[in-house]
């Protein structure tokens, strides 16, 4: 094969073009998208329950549903309340009747009495989504409709959803359900337009005991924020790697 | 190149372009990375302002306390000062317009929530005082004896 001198010209500058052409497809990021990329936004939403605190009363499940319009007799709820009773024979027994939206006043678990002597713990722990710092719900949508807010809180699209599930099926938590009325995925937001507005989300608002308290987390001066800086809490599920925001205090080995 | 080459790859590129075009039609114009990074980060800008529309419903008793200033008062110096007032009369949404009246709920299940006998040892359940439903004057409602606002056993006559 001959080359000349203008051949191999040619065939350098064409070769070095295509091999820069996948460059062009990188794009300088403006001012203002390096700052969203880099951010360390003042606000992070964060949530504590204390667990010695609840009752079991279901106030902030049916405050949620009415709330954020979740079908009342629907068997979906975006937050819930179980009961533990572990009994000496070293049995967790689980329940949550509808949710807990009308509290617990029966003393059973589906039916089977507990002899109080044989009761060595019992109590009440709230459920809600953890608005994880790594949430696995968001990485399988696959159509860009659930996405992680700058101050946290993990949003689901109503418009853009397609219904698929994929989410559903991914939360270690279970706190995603399909919504019978918009068929679209479901989730708690922390009533994100209550906290938007500096309001409580309903479930904090209407817990008489405090046992369920919104907070800043970027804010070392939020008294809530300082009990999770400062005491001793725990998150649900921490072995999955998601980096819930939800912390617990006095939670037990036996809560799942 | 031969013709029966070309043809083909001509369609797929036409197929190619429709689909750009339909693409950029159907995509919102506000659809892009707008959090940490694109895993999390890619939605469409303006279901943040969707979300923050949702009208709210619950207001809160600071708001009751202006028109009921007396039901205020009897809650707020009892033992269920801690209550708020939707807890048990529903969301206010946009009370008195609508609904002008709030629900007057006198069912004994609503006081049985935080009411009902439960053996729960290690929860602040335990610190309320239970009652077994069955045999606490079974069928009447809680609040022809017990005022809901001030249940203070002091008080009762
Ligand atoms: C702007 C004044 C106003 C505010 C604020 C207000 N109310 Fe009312 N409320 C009224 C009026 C007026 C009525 C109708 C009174 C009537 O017809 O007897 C009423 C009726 C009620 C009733 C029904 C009383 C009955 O006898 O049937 C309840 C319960 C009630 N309000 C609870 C609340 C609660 C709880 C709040 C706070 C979330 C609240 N209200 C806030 C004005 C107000
Ligand atoms: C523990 C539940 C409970 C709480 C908390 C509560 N209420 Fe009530 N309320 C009732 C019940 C039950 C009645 C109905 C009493 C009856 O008809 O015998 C009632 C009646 C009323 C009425 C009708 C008129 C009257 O005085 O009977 C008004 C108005 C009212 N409540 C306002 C309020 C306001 C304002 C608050 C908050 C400060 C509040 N309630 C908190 C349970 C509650
Ligand atoms: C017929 C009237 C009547 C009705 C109806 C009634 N109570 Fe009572 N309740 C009383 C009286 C009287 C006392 C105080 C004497 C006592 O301790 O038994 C009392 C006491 C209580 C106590 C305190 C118990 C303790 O350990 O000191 C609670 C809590 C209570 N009632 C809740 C309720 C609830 C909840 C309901 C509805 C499910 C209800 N009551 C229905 C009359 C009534
Ligand atoms: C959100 C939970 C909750 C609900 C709902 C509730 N209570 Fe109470 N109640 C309490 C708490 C907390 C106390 C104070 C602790 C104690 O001394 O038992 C209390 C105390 C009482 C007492 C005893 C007061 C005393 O002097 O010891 C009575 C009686 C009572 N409530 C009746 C009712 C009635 C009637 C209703 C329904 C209208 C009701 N409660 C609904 C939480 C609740």
């Amino acid at each position: 094969m001959r080359c000349s001198r203008r051949d191999l010209l040619a065939m350098a500058l064409t070769t070095t073009a295509a091999a820069i052409l996948p460059v062009t497809a990188f794009r300088f990021l403006s001012q203002a998208e390096v700052k969203v990329a880099l951010a360390d936004p003042a606000l992070r939403w964060g949530f504590l329950v204390d667990t010695e605190k609840c009752v079991g009363c279901g106030l902030c499940v049916k405050a949620c549903k009415l709330e954020n319009e979740t079908p009342y007799d629907a068997p979906v709820t975006r937050t819930w309340v179980e009961r533990y009773i572990i009994t000496k024979d070293d049995q967790t027994h689980i329940d949550s009747p509808r949710a807990a939206r009308d509290g617990f006043t029966d003393p059973r678990i589906r039916g089977e009495a507990f002899d109080p002597a044989e009761v060595t713990k019992s109590f009440f722990v709230p459920k809600l989504c953890n608005q994880c710092d790594s949430p696995p719900c968001v990485q399988v949508c696959p159509v860009g409709a659930t996405y992680q807010t700058l101050d946290g809180v993990v949003l689901i699209d109503r418009k853009w959803c397609i219904g698929c599930g994929y989410c559903i099926m991914a939360c270690p938590y279970g706190v995603r359900f399909f919504h019978p009325v918009h068929k679209v995925a479901e989730k708690c937001n922390f009533c994100y337009h209550r906290i938007s507005q500096g309001l409580k989300p309903a479930c904090v608002q209407a817990c008489p005991f405090g046992a369920r308290e919104i907070c800043n987390l970027k804010d070392a001066n939020d008294p809530i924020t300082r009990i999770i800086m400062t005491q001793r809490v725990a998150v649900t599920k921490d072995e999955y790697g998601t980096k819930p925001q939800v912390f617990y205090i006095g939670l037990d080995r036996n809560v799942r | 190149m031969n013709n029966h080459i070309w043809r083909p790859l001509y369609v797929v590129l036409v197929i190619i372009a429709f689909f750009l075009v339909l693409r950029y039609f159907l995509v919102p114009q506000d659809f892009g990375v707008h959090g940490v990074n694109f895993t999390y980060g890619y939605h469409r800008a303006g279901d943040i302002n969707d979300w923050q529309a949702v009208p709210i419903k619950y207001r809160g008793r600071e708001f009751c306390n202006e028109c009921h200033p007396d039901n205020a008062a009897a809650n707020a110096s009892s033992k269920h000062a801690a209550i708020q007032c939707e807890n048990c009369h529903g969301p206010a949404f946009d009370h008195p317009e609508a609904p002008e009246k709030l629900i007057l709920d006198t069912s004994r299940d609503l006081c049985l929530r935080c009411h009902a006998a439960l053996h729960t040892p290690s929860s602040q359940r335990s610190l309320i005082k239970g009652i077994d439903p069955d045999t606490h004057n079974p069928a009447i409602p809680c609040s022809d004896c017990h005022n809901p606002h001030k249940p203070d056993l002091e008080d009762m006559q």
